[in-house]
Formats: C-alpha cells, sequence, structure tokens
C-alpha cells in the first residue's frame, strides 16, 4: 500500500467512525435500495440478517430458510442428560421479521455469481448486491459404510438438532439399564469439537440417575480431543473414569477406535480388528461444508469454502460471503459462537464494501461452554485477530485459553450459570 | 476517587500517542522489504459486538447470571478490565478475555458501552428482605452507589443488575480474592449475616 493511499485509508476510516456515531443512515436516500440474500437462518445467518439491519436499516435483507423454527445444537445435549426440554432449544424468526428481515421459508438450490441471483427450490429468485451462505454443514454419508441418511432415521447422528435430538433421547429413554451406548466422533474438523465429549456427559448424566449399570463407550477417530484433560477431571469426579467401573470409556485411535462399518441390523460397528455391539449407537459422521455451497461452486477439495477472513467474501466467487461452519476461517474452531462472531464481521465488511469504502479491521471471539455434570461447567475462550498476511485468524497472544486445572466446585457452579447466560444471550443476539 | 479519573486520562493520552506513533513507523517504512502496513484499530463497535454473545446485544444481559455491561461508566469499564487482566479482580473467564485486548481497544468499548441505554432486570425477590436491603443500602451503600445502585460512577450499576453475579462478585469481596474499595470494606465488614442477602435481593427487585 503506497503512502498516499494509506493516508486516504486513514480518512476514510475516520470519515466511517464518525458517520457510525451519529447513526446516519449510510446509504442516501435517493439510491437504490442495496441488497443483501443471506441462505441458512442458523447460527451464522440469522446474526447477519439482525446485525445488517441494525448497523443499516435501509438495507434490503432477505434471509432464506427452509424450517419456519431452528433448534439450537447448543445445549441440545442437556436434553439428552434429561435437565432440559425440547421448546427451549427451539427458535422462531418473528424477532428477525420485526427488524424488517424478509424471512422465506424455501431451500436455496443455486446461486449464480454473475447475474447474482439466488434460486430457491419453490421457484423464486432473488437478486442480491452481496449475498451470505451460512448452511452449516452435512455429511459424508459414505465415510462409514453401512451409514447414510436412511438409517439415520434409526441410528441418530443428533449433530442437527431437532428430530434427530428426540430420536436419541427417545433411545436412551427406552434402552434397558445394563446397556451399552456408543458414541462415534470423527476426526478434525468437524462442527463443535468438544460436543462429543459433552454428549457422552450429559448421557452418563441421565444413565447415573435411571440406568446406573449402563455404559458409554466412546470409539474414536482421534487420539485427542477439546478439552480432554477438563473432560477427564469431571468424568472421574462424576462417571468413576479410570476405575474398573468407569461409566464412560474412551477408545482413541490408536487403539482401534475409529470406525469404518456398521451393521444396522446387529446393531454393530467395526473397526480394523475390534468389533462393538451397541444399543444404542450415536454416529457422527465426518462432515463438510452444506450442500448449497457445493451447488454454487464456492468449496474446495476438501469441501470446504475458501474465504478472505477480513470480509468472509469468497475466495471463488466475489460477492459471496460465506460464514459459519461452511468456512475456513482458521484458526477459529465450528463453533456457533465463531459463527455468530463472523457473521457481525461479515455484516460490517459488506456494508463497508456497499457504500465504496474499505472494510475496517475485524475482531474476533470464540468460546464453549461444556455442562459435565450438576453444577460443573468448563469453558474455552479465545479473542482473535486478524493476519492480513496470511489471510489467517489468529488468537491474541496471551489471550483465552481453559478453565484452570485447578479451578474450585465454586469457580465450576458459576461455570454453570455462566453456560446458561452465555445461552440466553447468544441465541437473543441471533433471533431476538 | 481521582486515581480512577488520572488513570483514564493516561490511557487516553495513550491511544492518541499510539496513533500518531503508528503514522511515523509506516512513513519511516522502507519498501525495500515489503512489510504488511499495520491495520487500523478496530472500531469500538466492532470489538464490542464480539462480546454481545456472553453480555446480550448492545451488552444488556437476559441472565440468569452474566452482568449487564451497557451503560456503565468508562471510567468503570476501563478500571474493570484492566483488573481482570492484572488479575487483580477475581473471574471466571474475563481474565482470560481481557489479556486480548490493548488499552487503546478497551478505551474504544468504554466508550461504546457507555453509550449504550442500561436496562436493569426486576426479579423474583422476597419483599421482607427488599424493605430490609432498602434501609441497609440507605445506611451502608447510598454514599457511593447513589439512587438505590442506579448510578454508576465508580462502581457498576447494582439496580436490576443480574442476583446471581451481584452474589458472585461479593463472595469474591468479602473471600478478598478481589480487594474492595477500602471505605467500601468497612461497610460491608460491619455487615451481619443476612444482611448482604437482603441488599441483592433490594438491588434485584428494581428495574
Ligand atoms: C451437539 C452439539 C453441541 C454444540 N454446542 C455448542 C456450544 O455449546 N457452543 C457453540 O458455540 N457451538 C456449539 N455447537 C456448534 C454450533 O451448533 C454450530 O457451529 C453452528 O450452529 C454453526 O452455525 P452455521 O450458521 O454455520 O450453521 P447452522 O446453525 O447449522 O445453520 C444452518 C442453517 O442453514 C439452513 N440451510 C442449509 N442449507 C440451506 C439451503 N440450501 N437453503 C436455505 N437454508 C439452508 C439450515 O436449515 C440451517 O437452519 C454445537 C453443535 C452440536 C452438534
Ligand atoms: C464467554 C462469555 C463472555 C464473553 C465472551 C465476554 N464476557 Fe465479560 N463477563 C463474563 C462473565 C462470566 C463475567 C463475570 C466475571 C467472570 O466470572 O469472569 C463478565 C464480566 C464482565 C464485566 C464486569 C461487569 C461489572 O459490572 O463489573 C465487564 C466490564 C465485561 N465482562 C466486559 C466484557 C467485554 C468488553 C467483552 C468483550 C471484549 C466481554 N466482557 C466478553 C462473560 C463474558
Ligand atoms: C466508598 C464508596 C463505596 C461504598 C460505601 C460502597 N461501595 Fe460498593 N463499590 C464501590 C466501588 C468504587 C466499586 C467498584 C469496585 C472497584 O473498583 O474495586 C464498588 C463495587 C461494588 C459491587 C460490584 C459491582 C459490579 O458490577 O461488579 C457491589 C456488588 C457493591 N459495590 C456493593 C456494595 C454494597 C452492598 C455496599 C454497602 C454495603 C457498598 N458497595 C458500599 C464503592 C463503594
Amino acid at each position: 500500500m503506497s503512502h498516499i493511499s494509506r493516508r486516504q485509508f486513514l480518512k476514510l476510516a475516520s470519515g466511517t467512525a464518525a458517520a457510525g456515531l451519529i447513526g446516519a443512515p449510510l446509504v442516501s436516500s435517493g439510491a437504490a435500495k442495496k441488497k443483501v440474500v443471506i441462505v441458512g437462518g442458523g447460527a451464522g445467518g440469522a446474526t447477519a440478517a439482525k446485525f445488517l439491519r441494525l448497523n443499516d436499516p435501509s438495507i434490503e435483507v432477505t434471509l432464506i430458510e427452509p424450517n419456519t423454527h431452528f433448534y439450537t445444537c447448543f445445549m441440545s445435549n442437556e436434553v439428552l442428560g434429561g435437565d432440559r426440554k425440547l421448546d427451549s432449544i427451539k427458535f422462531g424468526y418473528d424477532g428477525l421479521k420485526k427488524r424488517g428481515v424478509k424471512v422465506v421459508h424455501d431451500t436455496a438450490v443455486a446461486i449464480d455469481a454473475v447475474s447474482k441471483t439466488v434460486k430457491t427450490q419453490g421457484g423464486q429468485s432473488f437478486q442480491y448486491d452481496h449475498a451470505i451462505v451460512s448452511p452449516g454443514v452435512d455429511f459424508k454419508w459414505d465415510a462409514i459404510e453401512g451409514y447414510s441418511a436412511e438409517v439415520a432415521e434409526h441410528i441418530p447422528h443428533a449433530w442437527k438438532a431437532g428430530p434427530q435430538t428426540v430420536l436419541l433421547h427417545k433411545q436412551l429413554q427406552a434402552m434397558k439399564d445394563g446397556g451399552t451406548v456408543l458414541i462415534c466422533p470423527p476426526a478434525d474438523p468437524f462442527r463443535c469439537p468438544p460436543g462429543p465429549y459433552e454428549r457422552a456427559s450429559q448421557i452418563a448424566h441421565y444413565l447415573k440417575q435411571h440406568k446406573p449399570k449402563s455404559k458409554i463407550i466412546i470409539l474414536d477417530a482421534k487420539d485427542a480431543f477439546s478439552k480432554k484433560g477438563l473432560f477427564e477431571a469431571g468424568w472421574t469426579k462424576f462417571y468413576g473414569y479410570g476405575t474398573d467401573n468407569s461409566m464412560i470409556k474412551w477408545v482413541p485411535k490408536s487403539k482401534d477406535g475409529a470406525v469404518k462399518r456398521l451393521d444396522p441390523k446387529t446393531m454393530t460397528v467395526y473397526g480394523e480388528v475390534n468389533d462393538h455391539h451397541g444399543d444404542v449407537i450415536n454416529i457422527i459422521p465426518p462432515q463438510k461444508a452444506g450442500k448449497i455451497a457445493f451447488e454454487a461452486g464456492l468449496v474446495n477439495d476438501k469441501g470446504w469454502c475458501p474465504v478472505n477472513v477480513q470480509t468472509f467474501e469468497s475466495t471463488i466467487h466475489k460477492g459471496i460471503h460465506v460464514i459459519g461452519d461452511a468456512a475456513i476461517a482458521t484458526e477459529m474452531p465450528k463453533s456457533g459462537y465463531s459463527a455468530n462472531s463472523q457473521a457481525k464481521v461479515a455484516a460490517r465488511a459488506i456494508i463497508d464494501m456497499m457504500n465504496g469504502k474499505e472494510p475496517g479491521t475485524p475482531s474476533y471471539i470464540n468460546t464453549c461452554y461444556s455442562i459435565v455434570g450438576p453444577d460443573h461447567g468448563i469453558s474455552v475462550a479465545a479473542v482473535y485477530t486478524l493476519n492480513k498476511a496470511e489471510n489467517k485468524i489468529v488468537p491474541v497472544k496471551g489471550s483465552g485459553g481453559l478453565t484452570p486445572k485447578d479451578a474450585s466446585a465454586a469457580h465450576l457452579k458459576r461455570e454453570m450459570a455462566y453456560a446458561h447466560s452465555w445461552f440466553a444471550n447468544i441465541t437473543n443476539d441471533m433471533f431476538g | 476517587m481521582s486515581p480512577t479519573r488520572s488513570r483514564a486520562l493516561f490511557s487516553g493520552i495513550l491511544v492518541a500517542g499510539g496513533l500518531s506513533l503508528g503514522g511515523i513507523a509506516a512513513a519511516a517504512e522502507q519498501p525495500a522489504t515489503p512489510v504488511a502496513p499495520a491495520l487500523p484499530p478496530a472500531s469500538g463497535a466492532m470489538l464490542a459486538n464480539a462480546c454481545t454473545g456472553c453480555h446480550g446485544t448492545d451488552g444488556v444481559s437476559r441472565g440468569p447470571a452474566s452482568p449487564t455491561i451497557a451503560g456503565i461508566t468508562k471510567d468503570y469499564f476501563i478500571d474493570t478490565m484492566k483488573a481482570f487482566k492484572d488479575g487483580k479482580r477475581a473471574a471466571t473467564i474475563m481474565d482470560r478475555i481481557a489479556k486480548g485486548y490493548s488499552d487503546a481497544e478497551i478505551n474504544a468499548m468504554a466508550t461504546y458501552f457507555a453509550g449504550k441505554k442500561y436496562v436493569g432486570h426486576a426479579q423474583k425477590t422476597d419483599a421482607a428482605k427488599v424493605a430490609k436491603g432498602k434501609t441497609l443500602h440507605k445506611q451502608n451503600c447510598e454514599k457511593c452507589h447513589e439512587e438505590g445502585g442506579r448510578l454508576s460512577d465508580e462502581g457498576g450499576i447494582l439496580a436490576g443488575q443480574w442476583m446471581p453475579y451481584l452474589h458472585f462478585q461479593m463472595e469474591d469481596f468479602t473471600s478478598g480474592k478481589t480487594k474492595m474499595p477500602e471505605k467500601m470494606e468497612k461497610k460491608v465488614k460491619a455487615l451481619k449475616p443476612g444482611d448482604l442477602d437482603a441488599l441483592i435481593n433490594f438491588y434485584g427487585s428494581q428495574k
């Protein structure tokens, strides 16, 4: 960047700040309405819709989402544990409609980056200046032999919340005392790295109360996992982990944990040499970006979407921004908090771009709380900044990290209360 | 409390200083080794919006425990963020988060949240405790936490703040994990068992 352009840039940047301060709409009243079309009304898409309208009410925002209600994956493990009702993780779109977001219940089937249009299954067509795509994940069904979308109707993944959560919950309720639950997490990268282990904790919490002779075996495609030390400490405290009578057993990849094949008829999963019978089986298949990302040609050879992490604009198609689980946002993990944070960065960048301004410097946070047992919450947090040269989102040195290993019982109890606060606040930040 | 004020002023100077230093650095940059120019500072809104996943949109928390941070004064915000950063204030997670921000960034967020409207939440409380707390507040706390704890000035806003959070703060104060202002400590030490609970019920009953 030459010195002149840098000076001009600073001038522009301070101009933006001033306009922001007096809250003047950034688009003059005479200009044609700027249009943003958002595909996917989950964690990322809903936040983006809200913050576009909050930052600039003159923008016409259309949100395309097939379902009339969104069930959050976050806190869905507490539904399995029995401490939370399904209704409390269900959210509608009235809040966004009140903010002037046009909500269209349909599925996007094509995005044309040249004519800047999104087409839906219902035959509608929407013109955009910028599009945001936040479709979440799809599953690599062929990764585990014998598993498929049809089989998942009986052997749930429960990695998208709603009916799948209900199915797994009912199976746990129907299981006999002394039964075995198999949880089979994938290798990285996948949605919510601590999720499978929080799930094991919550299922153990349920079994301990109602079916104490039962066991959980985690058959892992990895040799390590997120917050491992903290989870294991919690499992030791509540579920006898490490003893012969442990309710939870973790089998890493190096001990033949990775599941290769499933026989749904005999309820058996197979590794390289060992096989395991489960009374309830939860397979969490490897993942890739949601289908529309493939149809719109937004993915790389690994099935995720490369983006400029300052704006989340696709590096393949201009004018289309990909956020949330589908995006490659290294080093942020695929989480609801990440999707929420990225949505705000993308919304701000889009407004700047539509007004012919250089997008500002982004800032990002991720946090993941996990509830391990009664009054026992743990967390990981990070503050991130942009490394523009490497197009990477990097943690700010010295910040972030895990709940301390030696945290007191009182601390862990507070983290549980704060986890529930996080849930109330982030869902309101998305849908309210 | 004058030390607070001067600290806030001092960090104001730091921001201005930081900017002009940045300018000099950019001008002195030699094209021979193309170093990426430092990014301009992120805006207060950009920084602050990353916090609202936990603290609620605009810093207004929906509870049940995380504090509302909308409308707290710049002075208090800056002081408390630095206390988190330096480990002077006990925390479950804010210590880890505050370490991610420079003084200039903390300043920018302080301005942003100070400009947002505080919304108090009247919570389920015990009427007898509320009445007792009201009297105790007038006698011991009103001097600094004015208008029934509604004004923030050097302390946080107490009226309508989430009660579990107030309990946690008082636990950290009374256990000595976080140091209280001396005069507040005198008042708190003189309280009888049950008094703090009554006070928190009083604050929690307000909007
Ligand atoms: C068990 C579990 C626990 C979790 N716990 C946490 C947690 O504690 N904290 C945390 O931060 N994260 C957690 N997560 C992760 C979090 O749920 C995801 O990272 C987050 O939802 C990603 O947001 P997204 O917008 O990318 O996708 P989603 O939230 O999945 O939203 C995608 C939306 O797009 C819609 N869609 C897809 N295709 C189309 C199309 N073609 N047209 C229109 N709409 C479409 C879908 O219907 C969906 O509503 C958890 C996940 C799981 C599975
Ligand atoms: C993961 C959730 C989380 C995130 C993200 C978060 N906070 Fe906090 N915040 C808390 C919790 C919990 C507390 C109570 C102290 C503690 O236990 O850490 C708190 C307390 C505070 C307080 C003290 C309020 C008072 O009245 O004294 C301030 C100020 C604050 N946070 C500011 C911020 C800012 C600014 C950010 C963003 C840079 C932020 N927080 C991000 C959870 C969060
Ligand atoms: C001499 C002035 C003074 C008195 C008297 C006083 N306080 Fe404080 N209070 C403060 C200050 C200043 C802070 C900010 C904490 C800090 O800077 O260390 C504070 C902080 C607090 C907080 C934490 C607020 C937050 O958002 O985290 C609570 C709760 C509180 N006071 C309650 C009380 C109660 C109850 C009383 C009466 C028994 C009282 N205070 C009396 C000055 C006072």
